[in-house]
């Protein structure tokens, strides 16, 4: 079957949600939503993982929460929370989003091409096989990987743009690891967690992420490639343990 | 949740309400149904030197008479009407809208240095405190609230925003958490020209409302959100700081990070913070303030809302979502999400 598009213009975001899940169920591999205007919900709970949604303009918040093996490709600004409590598949966003991008987010894969606002990768999780990835491009906002519990959160800093600048980064934070081109000041640093360097060999085990990204966006690699990086770890398993219990 | 939306053009070329409308319906999920809002700048240039009072009437009979005895004791009503409404087949009328251009006499305040305001301030909070079937919900000059509790677009057509043209609107679309849904509470809440709206809450509400409540202000409408409207009133217009200012003591920088600041600006810091801590606003928040010459938006300082800013041409954008914004003007540029506790402001060329 080839491509099916839909003209959004104006649509509420139930009956575009709904036209989408019936084409889903019909068999529609590759779907296409043109004239998107903050429609909310967009590929939610959607199964598949041969199916393509692309959304030409700016989609509301939650796209693609708890969809499971599908690709999304924005073309434009997401919202709030894109890839919440996603399960698997690829989100990919040409442009910025909003705040609390990939949060809960246990499975999958989001690209941003630009920045991300507040929260990137709140309450990441993973379980075995399953690990979450979000990069970003260029930067994100404070509070950067706040109480994840697992997975991973590149931000590049591409183009000499420092990736994080503002404090509470993994504030809170007891798994997974956020890694950040160069490194951030110290002050940045959230209750929790620690910086260290990114040896040769992790830096070699990202690589084909990083290799996946650049392809997508048509990104220079070599100034990614040649860079250092950091990683932000939490301090312990349970940073917290004095702070809220007893023993 | 809650929506917000505000634009100010900074040549004063007037917009009609249409458009806000629609930017506002199409955040209809952040809020309820319960209250929505709009004001307009600009919209009574033919009365342009009188206060602009809206007020919401309970029953016409019964409530008038006494409130215009009240405005007759401290000034002169130079021209009153009702405000015309359409009926909505989604919005109960629960109160009859009516509109006052008044001039206070100042003589009646010899010893206060802005008797005209400070007439209004005090007949706002003394008719809204008193709870006689009377809300004054709108006292500036060439301005104009209008509000109810219902969805966006019904608001819009009841009192059919799109026919009034202002060249700075705010618009809110309400989701109320701690209290019930009424006309009084939906936003923008207003006082003299300033005007708020509010995405969140305030949870340092408490000690902000004793803080205000200190210098004669009374909180009357069962919502944290006047308080907004109270405080940048007295740190603006009273103590004469800022806007910037005013919004830096809102939501403050962290002491740590005051700390780290050059010695001069250190001491700027923390002098805000030590003469306005009940000044400081806690809790979730993304509010827009606009006054007859300004929009200022911000946040909490961590950030707890979302606020986007952008550009056309001559004009501001400021809203809680992007697409919001581009429902009103597709070719924004320079969109930015403000950094927790920074003022975004756009003021008026002239």
């Amino acid at each position: 079957m080839g491509e099916v598009r839909i003209n959004a213009k104006d649509m509420p975001y139930q009956a575009l949600n709904q036209r989408v899940r019936a084409l889903v169920a019909s068999g529609e591999k590759d779907i296409i939503l043109d004239n998107v205007l903050g429609q909310r919900f967009i590929g939610d709970g959607i199964r598949g993982e041969d199916v393509t949604i692309t959304v030409n303009g700016v989609p509301g918040g939650d796209l693609a929460m708890f969809m499971s093996g599908p690709t999304v490709i924005v073309n434009g600004n997401a919202d709030h929370a894109p890839g919440n409590t996603m399960d698997n598949g690829k989100v990919i966003i040409h442009g910025s989003a909003g705040d609390a991008v990939a949060h809960s987010m246990r499975g999958g894969r989001i690209y941003v091409r630009d920045n991300i606002g507040y929260r990137g990768g709140i309450n990441m999780k993973e379980y075995q096989e399953k690990r979450p990835i979000l990069v970003v491009g260029g930067a994100a906002r404070a509070f950067l990987g706040e109480y994840m519990a697992g997975g991973l959160v590149i931000v590049l800093g591409v183009d000499g743009v420092t990736p994080v600048s503002e404090r509470g980064v993994g504030s809170g934070m007891h798994g997974g690891e956020i890694i950040v081109r160069d490194r951030i000041d110290n002050t940045c640093l959230g209750g929790g967690a620690e910086q260290k360097k990114l040896t040769e060999d992790e830096k070699s085990a990202i690589r084909p992420i990083l290799e996946d990204f650049v392809r997508t966006f048509t990104i220079d690699p070599d100034p990614i490639f040649s860079a250092d990086y950091s990683k932000i770890v939490p301090a312990s398993r349970r940073p917290f343990a004095s702070k809220y219990t007893w023993e | 949740m809650c929506g917000i939306i505000g634009v100010i053009d900074r040549s004063r070329q007037c917009m009609d309400g249409s458009k806000i409308r629609e930017a506002l319906a199409s955040m209809d999920e952040r809020g309820s149904g319960e209250g929505s809002g709009y004001v307009a700048y600009g919209i009574y240039p033919d009365y342009k030197e009188y206060y602009a009072l809206h007020v919401f009437f309970d029953n016409i009979r019964e409530h008038k008479v006494p409130l215009e005895e009240l405005l007759e004791k401290w000034g002169m009503i130079i021209h009153d009407e009702q405000i015309k409404t359409y009926e909505q087949p989604g919005l109960r009328k629960v109160h009859t809208p009516w509109r006052y251009f008044f001039r206070p006499n100042p003589s009646m305040m010899p010893k206060s240095t802005s008797p005209e305001e400070d007439i209004i301030t005090s007949l706002v909070m003394k008719v809204n405190s008193e709870r006689n079937g009377a809300l004054i919900f709108s006292s500036g000059k060439n301005l104009g609230v209008f509000k109810a509790a219902g969805w966006p677009e019904d608001v819009a057509n009841f009192y059919r925003i799109q026919d009034y043209k202002g060249y700075l609107w705010l618009a809110h679309n309400r989701y109320p958490t701690n209290t019930a849904g009424w006309w009084g509470g939906a936003h923008p809440f207003n006082l003299l020209n300033w005007s708020v709206v509010h995405n969140g809450e305030i949870t340092s509400y408490g000690t902000n409302r004793r803080y205000i409540e200190s210098f004669g202000y009374k909180c009357t409408m069962q919502t944290d959100t006047e308080v907004v409207a109270y405080l940048i009133d007295l740190l603006v217009r009273k103590h004469g700081l800022s806007e910037e200012m005013a919004v830096r003591a809102f939501a403050p920088p962290f002491w740590d990070e005051i700390d780290r600041m050059q010695k001069k600006d250190q001491e700027l810091n923390q002098a805000l913070r030590l003469a306005y801590g009940p000044a400081l606003m806690n809790g979730p928040f993304a509010i827009c303030v606009a006054k007859e010459n300004l929009l200022c938006g911000f946040t909490d300082r961590i950030k707890l809302r979302p606020l986007v800013a952008a550009e056309s041409g001559d004009r501001l954008f400021i809203s809680s979502e992007e697409a919001a914004i581009r429902r009103i003007d597709d070719d924004v540029t320079n969109i930015r999400m403000p950094s927790a506790g920074e003022a975004v402001i756009g003021r008026l060329y002239a």
